[in-house]
């Protein structure tokens, strides 16, 4: 495949519109210079880490890990530890792995059945959402069809529209469907991202030249071949961004499950949490903190290990697009 | 060939966006009083919500934040994306998950991190005060409730937008990189040069996206709102005003109203910034 | 005995007990009964039938009245649902209803919240199944408010008749008099601060629920509601009392800033910053789950008093169960409701911890004669049910109280964060109530 790409002098220095850069991005990938080049040491293309900037963007860090901080140290603490010691330091005796059993366990181990679901929401939602999107996302920047320049005008038009009035309609209109109260009630409408759309149309417009689909064309390549063979992998790191988002906003998610689902056997952990919270709010109820605290933790595990799992594929998927690691 | 591919999404989009949409459109025709029933009113709603003072305060309010928020939150974003990607960092996959991690707190677990950190009793700042003997402002007064509010969303969706950047710097062809060291231009010039007019897509899709989210802003006043209910009124944003319209006060045909009318306004917006980001180079 | 035998034991004994009731029913208002066409035999009926039964609830004690009920009519199925605390369940009730499908056999509804549902006749009249053969079985504030001249909205689950938490560490430390009016509370307000300016006599943010309460132990009753003809007046005297107290409350800043049933309430609770609360007889299940470091250190006492010597008290939440109009299997559904409203059904969710609506229950010599361990062994009951006995006569909630309530804090709320003052908070709150009641097609005010 790689074979079929033209063969050209790099492009111009100070390329400015999309087309200078894509037309110079197809011009450079061949995976032999790619090799070459990781041999060079401290080039422009391979700088010396500097510490002033590491300190800086250090700043950066701080300010998003110091409240997750908070997370972790009160996941080590009992209802009492909670209640009487330093929100930012550890308290006297640790409850770490006493806590994390105990959300495990709490209410019959209700936990893991949230999630689990949740589990299944991403695994279909977020997968479901990603693939749409990226299929729309080439469509929009690829082809020219009737009615793709509507696609944008009127995907933007109904973003614009607050969700929070729409969920009164959309829970009577799948009321009326049957799907309240079922899983399809928090997948169906987790299959649409537009943003992730937006993201591939534009990753899509700029990794993928048309130049290349057109040579391929030639060569007898089918649309959904040439689409599996050149497309995909040239958009993998924007393919891998919009499923780590919506992954995120499945796992997240809480507005429409909040509407749709009563049946605490189907609840995300997002709503099993705040059924969680509610409990300290009732009267008779009782206040688990400790168990909130530590939940939450475990729920952004996952979303972490996940984030580590995919992260390697902005580079792979680089490599196949002729870019630098 | 492409509705073959772009088929699917507006399948799914018209389910789940359109249809709603369409039935909230036919909702805002109508009045439903809880004594008297379904009404026909034509266009009342819309006269009325042009003219309440409630939803308009709420709109200023987050046109005030948009102005405020969104640079400093796209600002940091792209300097920790330009940042990591410059590959000068010590620990760069470290940034690029921990940047990215508030994003993934689920918004239960946000309102306790952020009413400790908020707490003049017994939080963060309550803390300092005790510690250093001096009396910091309440983050969660009136006054400063909407910067309060900015700060949660910015530390929420600083790494996520740092990713979109990140990841189109990424597609950026590395041969332009090497064109512009041997004409001998230096980092600051690549970054200006090539770098930003290569992710300028990316940039105005991230502020749209931003912009709307601004003017949907929903969840941190609504979490933040049990620690603040005085400052956190339930007009405060049209989005929360659209919610506690249709949740508490049964009023889903005002409430629809309000929500086409808030959608119209951030479209024109949206499409503005569109035309003029794509246009700009 | 094989299970089998037993099933069968227990089925027939249900038959006669539930034929025992049906008799006592007809005999004591037999011209009622049967009036809505379902009386209380389809209840016996429907219960040898057999069936499933969806209650929404989020009261835990309830858990266990479910398996009691469901050992004892071993074919009727009850699936407890927690679909969401107060306001979050009212309005996935509302949505179920307005959808046709979906909403619950048997709903929790709190007595603030009822009228709501009453007035938009979206719940069975209870009558009709025979219900008002327990005009004496419940304590007079719960069954007038599940009541009204028509019909029987709810059967009470449980009451809040109001007490007065205190921390007795922290009075005793600084060697302060516990109040017994509010003019008291004041005084101790001030020397608690003064004696250490960490500690607040109480926390307030602006909670409807607590204002309407004090406003009704102190005699005011801003809300009339005759049908659709409403009154809301919060100019009366018993409003201005509370006001000219509260005020200078907030006017000194010995309130605490923080928001009830946050987690900083808890550390507060726990460590003695917030030293008392006035609030409903059901809070001891909090404290002693929720504040379990502080055992030992509160203790309960009457609600201080507007006028020394008096004892008036007011009720503070307290939930019923509605049978909501929608409801696949109405008499299941009243026939579970009937037994976790009264005999046993209510006194195991007294034991579990619940304050009860029964007068059978709170005049019990157990009920009364409880140790509280956490109260320092203090038989706390004899307090609340004294206060059940003193709650004033005649107060009504709005129709749309849920609603008003939501805009507490944009009206109210502004006297406790700028210099607005309370009693202008509360006519904002007024006009604001009187506008969307209008709206609604009620007669407010005219």
């Amino acid at each position: 495949m790689t074979t079929s790409l033209p063969t050209a002098a790099p492009g111009s220095t100070e390329p400015v519109g999309r087309t200078a850069a894509a037309s110079s991005r197809a011009a450079s990938g061949t995976t032999t210079s790619k090799r070459r080049e990781r041999r060079l040491p401290h080039t422009p293309l391979h700088p010396r880490p500097s510490l002033p900037l590491t300190l800086v963007a250090g700043l950066v860090l701080v300010y998003t890990l110091l409240p997750l901080a908070w997370l972790v140290i009160n996941a080590t603490k009992d209802q009492n530890g909670l209640l009487d010691s330093f929100g930012l330091w550890f308290a006297d005796d640790t409850h770490f792995w006493d806590n994390i059993g105990r959300t495990l366990t709490y209410d019959d181990g209700v936990f893991v059945r949230w999630l689990l679901n949740t589990l299944l929401y991403v695994a279909a939602g977020a997968g479901g959402a990603t693939v749409l999107a990226v299929l729309g996302g080439y469509a929009l920047a690829t082809y020219d069809f009737p009615g793709r320049k509507a696609v944008f005008a009127v995907v933007l038009g109904a973003v614009a529209v607050p969700g929070t009035a729409l969920a009164v309609p959309t829970f009577l209109m799948f009321s009326n469907m049957g799907l309240t109260n079922t899983p399809w009630a928090v997948i169906i409408p987790s299959l649409i991202s537009p943003f992730g759309l937006y993201l591939m149309w534009v990753f899509a417009a700029e990794a993928v030249p048309t130049e290349l689909l057109e040579a391929a064309r030639i060569d007898g390549s089918g649309e959904l071949r040439t689409f599996f063979t050149i497309a995909l992998p040239l958009l993998m790191p924007g393919t891998v961004t919009v499923l780590l988002f919506s992954m995120v906003a499945t796992w997240n998610n809480y507005f429409l499950p909040l509407i749709m689902i009563k049946d605490p056997d189907w609840y995300p952990l997002t709503l099993g949490l705040n059924a969680w919270n509610a409990q300290a709010q009732t009267a008779g109820g009782q206040a688990v903190f400790d168990l909130i605290i530590t939940g939450s933790l475990l729920t952004i595990v996952p979303i972490v290990a996940v984030f580590l799992l995919l992260q390697r594929y902005w580079q792979s998927g680089l490599a196949a697009g002729s870019v630098k690691e | 060939m492409g509705w073959g591919f772009a088929g699917p999404f507006v399948a799914v989009f018209g389910l789940v966006f359109l249809a709603p949409i369409g039935y909230a459109l036919y909702l805002s025709l109508f009045q439903d009083r809880l004594i008297g029933g379904t009404s026909f009113v034509g266009l009342d709603n819309y006269g009325k919500a042009l003219t309440d003072p409630r939803f308009w305060e709420g709109l200023t309010r987050v046109g005030l934040f948009l102005l405020v928020q969104v640079p400093v939150m796209l600002g940091i974003a792209l300097f920790a994306a330009l940042a990591i990607d410059s590959g000068r960092l010590y620990g760069k996959t470290f940034f690029r998950v921990a940047i990215f991690l508030p994003y993934a707190v689920p918004a239960v677990v946000a309102s306790l991190i952020w009413g400790f950190m908020y707490g003049t009793q017994f939080g963060l700042v309550g803390n300092i005060n005790d510690a250093f003997g001096v009396t910091l402002p309440n983050p969660l007064s009136p006054s400063l409730v909407l910067a309060s509010i900015g700060n949660i969303v910015t530390w929420e969706f600083v790494g996520y937008n740092m990713l979109i950047f990140y990841s189109a710097l990424k597609v950026v062809p590395r041969s332009l990189y090497e064109a512009a060291a041997i004409d001998g231009a230096g980092e600051w010039r690549v970054v200006t040069a090539i770098k930003l007019p290569a992710i300028r897509s990316a940039l105005v899709i991230a502020t749209i996206f931003s912009i709307i989210g601004s003017f949907q802003l929903f969840n941190e006043p609504s979490i933040l709102q049990k620690l603040a209910p005085n400052a956190i009124t339930s007009d405060f944003t049209p989005n929360v005003y659209t919610y506690s319209l249709s949740f508490s006060g049964q009023q889903h045909n005002y409430a629809a109203t309000v929500a086409i009318v808030m959608g119209v306004l951030t479209a024109i917006i949206a499409y503005a910034v569109q035309l003029r980001g794509m246009r700009k180079g | 005995m094989s299970t089998h035998t037993t099933r069968r034991l227990l089925a027939a004994l249900a038959v006669v007990s539930t034929l025992a009731l049906t008799a006592t029913a007809c005999g004591s208002d037999a011209s009622d009964a049967g009036a809505g066409g379902s009386g209380p035999k389809d209840v016996a009926a429907a219960l040898e039938k057999g069936g499933k039964v969806t209650v929404w609830a989020w009261e835990p004690t309830l858990k266990k009245v479910v398996e009691d009920f469901e050992k004892k009519y071993p074919k009727v199925d009850v699936e407890l649902v927690n679909a969401g605390t107060g306001d979050k369940q009212y309005t996935a009730l509302q949505n179920a209803i307005a959808a046709g499908s979906g909403a619950p056999d048997v709903a929790q509804v709190e007595y603030y919240a009822l009228g709501q549902f009453a007035i938009g006749k979206s719940v069975e009249d209870l009558s009709s199944y025979g219900a008002q053969k327990y005009g004496t079985t419940f304590t007079n504030g719960p069954w007038n408010a599940v009541t009204d001249d028509q019909a029987i909205h709810a059967l009470p689950m449980d009451s809040g008749p109001m007490a007065f938490f205190y921390n007795k560490k922290v009075f005793d430390k600084h060697g302060i008099e516990v109040p017994t009016t509010w003019d008291g509370y004041v005084e101790a307000a001030r020397a608690l601060h003064k004696a250490d300016p960490k500690i607040f006599i109480t926390n307030d943010t602006g909670d409807a629920g607590a204002t309407t309460s004090l406003i009704w132990q102190a005699g005011g009753r801003p809300y009339k509601a005759d049908g659709t003809d409403i009154t809301i007046d919060f100019n009366d005297q018993g409003v201005s009392r509370y006001t000219a107290t509260w005020q200078k409350l907030l006017d000194e800043k010995l309130l605490a800033p923080t928001t009830s049933w946050s987690d900083a309430w808890y550390k507060g609770l726990a460590d003695g910053s917030i030293a008392t609360l006035s609030i409903g007889a059901w809070m001891p299940a909090n404290l002693t789950s929720g504040v379990a470091s502080a055992s030992g250190d509160w203790r309960v006492a009457p609600l201080p008093q507007w006028t020394k010597g008096d004892k008036t008290s007011a009720e503070n939440g307290g939930s019923s169960l509605a049978v909501p109009k929608a409801a696949k299997n109405k008499e299941l559904a009243y026939a579970f409701t009937e037994f976790a409203t009264t005999g046993a059904g209510a006194s195991s969710r007294v034991a579990a911890g619940a304050f009860p609506a029964t007068r059978a229950d709170l005049e019990s010599k157990a009920f009364l004669d409880t140790d509280f361990p956490y109260f320092g062994g203090q038989k706390a009951n004899r307090i609340f049910a004294q206060s059940a006995r003193d709650v004033g006569a005649d107060w009504s909630y709005l129709p749309y109280q849920v609603y008003a309530n939501s805009i507490f804090n944009d009206t109210v709320g502004k006297a406790y964060v700028s210099p607005t003052k309370l009693s202008e908070g509360l006519k904002a709150w007024q006009e604001a109530s009187v506008t969307y009641g209008n709206e609604q097609g009620f007669t407010v005010n005219k």
